[in-house]
C-alpha cells in the first residue's frame, strides 16, 4: 500500500491520505487503480481475479473518487470519449473520468458500481491499444493446438455458444470483448476479464492470431474465405470504438486494415453444436 | 445543382481497398463503402474541380455511360454523403483549411 493524496484539481501529489491500489493487467497493459474504500478495493480484486498482478508496470493510474449511490447515472446513457488537450476526457450517466495522456495519471468519479469500472477499464484499453496497432473485438476468443481463434458476430450469432461449446483441449480467452495486439510481425489475442453471457472471465492467457471467424449460423459446419475488403468491413462493425477523435479513427482503421493483411480472416458457417469446433484445428 | 464542388471532411479516415474505399466517420463511428464508380468520385472531391467535370473525366471516360444520367446519379451520391458529413458541398471551390486534401494511402 503507498500513501499519495489527490488535490482538488485531480493533480497526483505525495501526501498523506492512504489509498489502496490494485493492478490489473490485462493483454500486457497494466492499469492501476487507487481507492480509499477498502471495500471498493476488495470488489475490484474479486472481479478481475486472475488479471491482477501488483508486480506489473502500469501504463496509467486511475484515483477512484466514489460517490454517493444518489448520484449514480444511467448505465444506458451513450458514452462520450473525446480529447481535450493532452486529456481523455470519458463520460457516460454512471460515471466520469479524465486520464492525462503526459502524466499518465487520472481520475474516475463513479458509485460503487462494478459495471463503472469495467467501461472505464474497456475504454482506456481501447485507446492504448490504438495508439499501439491493437484492438479490442466484440468477439469470443480460445486458444487450440498453441493457436488463436477469434469468433466475432453481432449479438446473439453465437460467440457465447462456440466459447460453452469449447472442447476440453481448447482454452477459453473470453465471451465477449477479444483483445488482440501487434507483436512483431504478427497478432496475438489475450484472455480478457470481461465475461458476456457466460458468465465467467476468461483465462489470462495469449497466443499468436490464427484465424479470425465471423460467425453465422447454418444448417452444416464450413469455412469460406473471405477477401480483404470484407474482413475489414467486418471487422470494423465489431471493433470496440468510442472516441471522437480524427486521429484515433485513422489509428484504429490502419490497425484493422493491418490486421486483415496478416491474420486469415473467414466466414464461419456453423451448427450450434460441438461439431462446429471440427473446423477450429 | 449546376456549379457542385465537393470535398472530403476531415473528420473522416479512409483506406482505398483495390477498386473499392472504405471510410469511417470520426463523429459517430459511422462505416461506409464506396463501390468502384463511388470510389472515383471520391478520388476526385478535392475541392477545386466540379462534380460535373469530375464525372466526365472518371466516369464517363471509364464507364460507357451517359453524362447527363450518371451526373445525376453523382450528385445523389455525394448528397448522401454530405449528408453524414462525410463530403462538403459547395457552390463554390471549397479551401484548404475547410476539407482534408492530405494523400490517400
Amino acid at each position: 500500500m503507498m500513501a499519495w493524496a489527490i488535490s482538488q484539481d485531480n493533480s497526483l501529489a505525495p501526501g498523506s491520505l492512504a489509498f489502496d491500489e490494485v493492478t490489473v493487467e490485462i493483454g500486457g497493459v497494466a492499469i492501476q487503480l487507487w481507492t480509499r474504500d477498502s471495500g471498493f478495493r476488495k470488489v475490484i480484486e474479486e472481479r478481475y481475479e486472475g488479471f491482477v498482478n501488483p508486480e506489473a508496470l502500469p501504463e496509467c493510474r486511475f484515483e477512484i473518487q466514489l460517490t454517493s449511490n444518489r448520484h449514480s447515472g444511467d448505465t444506458d446513457e451513450d458514452v462520450s470519449v473525446f480529447k481535450c488537450g493532452s486529456k481523455w476526457c470519458l463520460k457516460r450517466g454512471d460515471f466520469q473520468a479524465e486520464w492525462d495522456l503526459e502524466s499518465r495519471t487520472g481520475w474516475i468519479r463513479q458509485c460503487a458500481n462494478p459495471y463503472s469500472i469495467d467501461s472505464v477499464l474497456r475504454i482506456t484499453h481501447s485507446l492504448l491499444l490504438a495508439m499501439q496497432g491493437g484492438f479490442q473485438l466484440h468477439a469470443s476468443s480460445a486458444i487450440r493446438n498453441g493457436h488463436a481463434f477469434l469468433f466475432a458476430g453481432v449479438s446473439g450469432v453465437g460467440k457465447t455458444t462456440m466459447a460453452s461449446l469449447a472442447p476440453s483441449d481448447a482454452v477459453v480467452l473470453t465471451d465477449e470483448i477479444s483483445y488482440v495486439r501487434r507483436i512483431d510481425s504478427g497478432y496475438r489475442a489475450y484472455g480478457t476479464p470481461f465475461a458476456g453471457e457466460l458468465g465467467r472471465p476468461g483465462a489470462n492467457l495469449s497466443a499468436p492470431l490464427q484465424q479470425a471467424c465471423l460467425l453465422r449460423q447454418g444448417e452444416r459446419n464450413r469455412l469460406r474465405k473471405v477477401s480483404q475488403a470484407e474482413a475489414i468491413r467486418s471487422l470494423m462493425r465489431h471493433v470496440l470504438f468510442f472516441a471522437r477523435d480524427n486521429e484515433l479513427v485513422e489509428q484504429v482503421l490502419d490497425a484493422v486494415v493491418n490486421f486483415a493483411s496478416r491474420v486469415e480472416v473467414v466466414e464461419m458457417e456453423f451448427t450450434p453444436d460441438r461439431r462446429a469446433w471440427e473446423l477450429i484445428q | 445543382m449546376k456549379n457542385c464542388y465537393i470535398a472530403r471532411s476531415r473528420s473522416v479516415a479512409a483506406r482505398q481497398l483495390g477498386e473499392e474505399m472504405v471510410i469511417m466517420s470520426a463523429q459517430d463511428s459511422t462505416l461506409f463503402n464506396l463501390n468502384p464508380v463511388a470510389t472515383l468520385i471520391w478520388l476526385g472531391a478535392d475541392g477545386h474541380t466540379p462534380l460535373e467535370t469530375i464525372v466526365q473525366q472518371r466516369i464517363c471516360s471509364t464507364f460507357e455511360v451517359d453524362l447527363e444520367e450518371a451526373l445525376q446519379d453523382a450528385q445523389q451520391f455525394v448528397s448522401e454523403l454530405a449528408a453524414h458529413g462525410v463530403l462538403l458541398l459547395g457552390e463554390a471551390p471549397i479551401s484548404d483549411a475547410n476539407a482534408e486534401m492530405a494523400k490517400l494511402p
